[in-house]
């Protein structure tokens, strides 16, 4: 009985290997492949032991633009994740605590703004930014991924907040403490997982964006991604250089993802699970 | 919720501070969303009934609905709507199936679990437009790409997988990159099934399959109309995926509603005609997650009170 038991857990284990590496096998030959000559990455059959050479790379930064490219995910991605903060805990902080009339009907109008497809709204903001100038321009940019992550910060720090007990607060306001010095010296720290969590599910999603940054930007404001897909039109005559700056891209998102899988997931399901 | 955030706590809070302050709150928040979508709404839904074209600056003014009968009545517009199903539906069906089978597994105790999970999840964090491009080189190109080379080995001759099965090809995409995320919700879902009972039915002698079916299933059935909301919403806004792989084609074989509209907007230039279907992708995008979460809404409760 026993022996069989164990047996059962071997084999689920071994399935669960299995099916792990096909998962994990094309990205990680897109690493292999970013060590690799152009020519050995071509190669057939496929190499999978080789010299690994850092040409690739050496390649990519020789053009000089893909600071530009790093600089702009960076500044679109968490300086809207900075705004949306700012603009999310008053919000937040109104709807668990002060209890407006319509909550619940605001919640939900918050929450279903989500439901709308991006392309719904694309081209009168595609219109409206080619007269503002605001086409292929990083701040333009970043407003939209405000607008993307927003509903997403409201609900998550509503749900961090209502799970804080009341005298906390009331204690600090008996002690005199105005309203803004209630939020920052108190609510923050005491939420400060929550808001990690909702920050970094938040710079995930517009680091990995891939259908705004393609539409409003083309050269200054580029993303990694908007780059990346530049070498879609050379039908692969690049793979080596192609994987190298698409390795760097995706390894610091995958690294965060790797240490915050279930809050991520959390926080894509707005709070629904609970554990 | 914890039990000390009871109702007359929470009165006694309210009462003390400013009614406004809880408008000037939320008002940043509401006016950002109105500025930048109920706005945009509005004028996709104006569009929708003007006769404009970027490419005809002379030609315009309002056009009734036949913008959208234009669009109704097109067939690519049509090949769209359907490729659009098809492309949400089969993903639907494989994230869900497989995301419970493989939730199954990763849920037993085995040597180094969380190692294999971790690697499992991989693809979801990685960026769409890189995930695409990968997939459509290295990995599906008829020539070099590890399919052409695993199809010689097994002695066929190599398929042009994005060329001959484009929409095929794509729902593979997609749910690569997709499972990884219901897995984890499932994950989580099955953690909350109570052991007492699997320990009563399995001395009762129940066998695996209905343990699975009687007990299981039906306690993650709230989860599965979550997942199919959830990723209902996502899987009609895909585009990167399609726009670094097929370009929608060959043809319009691989082309959804957002392809559609793109092409419709940045090429055609034909703005009314673009939004008509802009306004068809939300209304559809709202009846099918509606639908879901009609299901939902009696067990969904605010996260508040």
């Amino acid at each position: 009985m026993k022996s069989k038991k164990r047996l059962e857990k071997f084999t689920i284990g071994v399935i669960g290997f299995v099916i792990a590496i096909i998962f994990f096998f094309p990205i990680f030959w897109m690493f292999l492949t970013s060590f690799k000559t152009e020519v050995g990455a071509f190669s057939i059959p496929p190499e999978f032991l080789f010299k690994p050479v850092l040409t690739a790379y050496q390649a990519v930064f020789a053009r000089g633009d893909v600071q530009k490219y790093f600089i702009n995910t960076i500044i679109s991605s968490f300086g809207s994740t900075l705004i949306a903060l700012i603009v999310a805990i008053p919000a937040s902080y109104s709807l668990a605590f002060l209890k407006p009339k319509g909550r619940n009907f605001t919640l939900l109008w918050i929450i279903s703004t989500k439901m709308m497809p991006p392309v719904g709204v694309l081209i009168p903001i595609y219109i409206v930014y080619t007269n503002l100038g605001l086409i292929d321009n990083i701040w333009g940019l970043t407003a939209i991924y405000v607008m993307m992550n927003l509903p997403i910060m409201v609900w998550l720090l509503f749900d961090t907040f209502s799970n804080i007990p009341l005298e906390i607060l009331e204690a600090a306001k008996i002690d005199g403490a105005s309203t803004y010095k209630l939020i920052t010296n108190v609510l923050l720290p005491i939420s400060k997982s929550g808001i990690w969590s909702a920050s970094l599910l938040s710079v995930i999603l517009a680091w990995n964006e891939g259908f705004w940054c393609v539409n409003l930007t083309n050269v200054n404001a580029a993303t990694l991604g908007v780059f990346i897909s530049s070498f879609k039109a050379g039908e692969g005559l690049y793979w080596a250089k192609m994987s190298a700056i698409s390795t760097l891209a995706v390894i610091p998102v995958i690294i965060l993802g790797w240490i915050v899988q279930t809050q991520i997931v959390r926080g894509l399901t707005f709070g629904a699970l609970k554990e | 919720m914890p039990s000390n955030n009871n109702a007359a706590e929470r009165k006694s809070f309210q009462r003390k501070s400013v009614k406004s302050t809880s408008y000037l709150f939320l008002l940043p928040t509401i006016a950002y969303l109105f500025i930048w979508m109920v706005i945009p709404l509005s004028m996709t839904i104006y569009y929708s009934f003007q006769k404009y074209n970027i490419l005809l600056p002379y030609i315009h003014g309002f056009n009734g609905v036949t913008n959208y009968y234009q669009v109704f009545i097109s067939s690519d517009f049509q090949a769209s709507v359907i490729n659009t199903l098809i492309l949400v539906g089969v993903s639907l069906l494989f994230t869900i199936v497989l995301g419970i089978l493989i939730a199954l597994i990763y849920s037993t105790d085995f040597w180094g679990k969380n190692f294999a999970r971790t690697l499992f999840i991989t693809p979801f964090f990685a960026m769409p437009i890189v995930n695409g491009l990968l997939w459509k080189n290295m990995i599906l190109n008829p020539t070099y790409g590890l399919s052409a080379w695993f199809e010689r080995m097994i002695g066929i001759s190599p398929i042009s997988w994005l060329g001959s099965f484009p929409l095929l090809s794509i729902i593979i995409i997609v749910v690569w990159e997709w499972l990884p995320f219901s897995v984890l919700i499932f994950l989580t879902a099955l953690q909350s099934v109570p052991e007492t009972i699997i320990e009563a039915a399995r001395i009762d002698g129940a066998g695996k399959l209905s343990e699975f079916f009687y007990i299981i299933l039906p306690n993650i059935f709230q989860t599965i109309y979550v997942v199919l909301m959830l990723e209902t919403m996502f899987f009609i806004s895909i585009f990167a995926e399609i726009f670094v792989t097929t370009s929608g084609g060959p043809g319009l074989a691989s082309t959804n509603l957002p392809y559609y509209i793109y092409l419709q907007g940045f090429f055609a230039w034909n703005v009314g005609k673009a939004s008509a279907a802009a306004v068809i992708t939300v209304i559809i995008a709202n009846i099918i997650v509606l639908f879901f979460a009609n299901f939902l809404s009696k067990k969904l409760k605010f996260g508040g009170e």
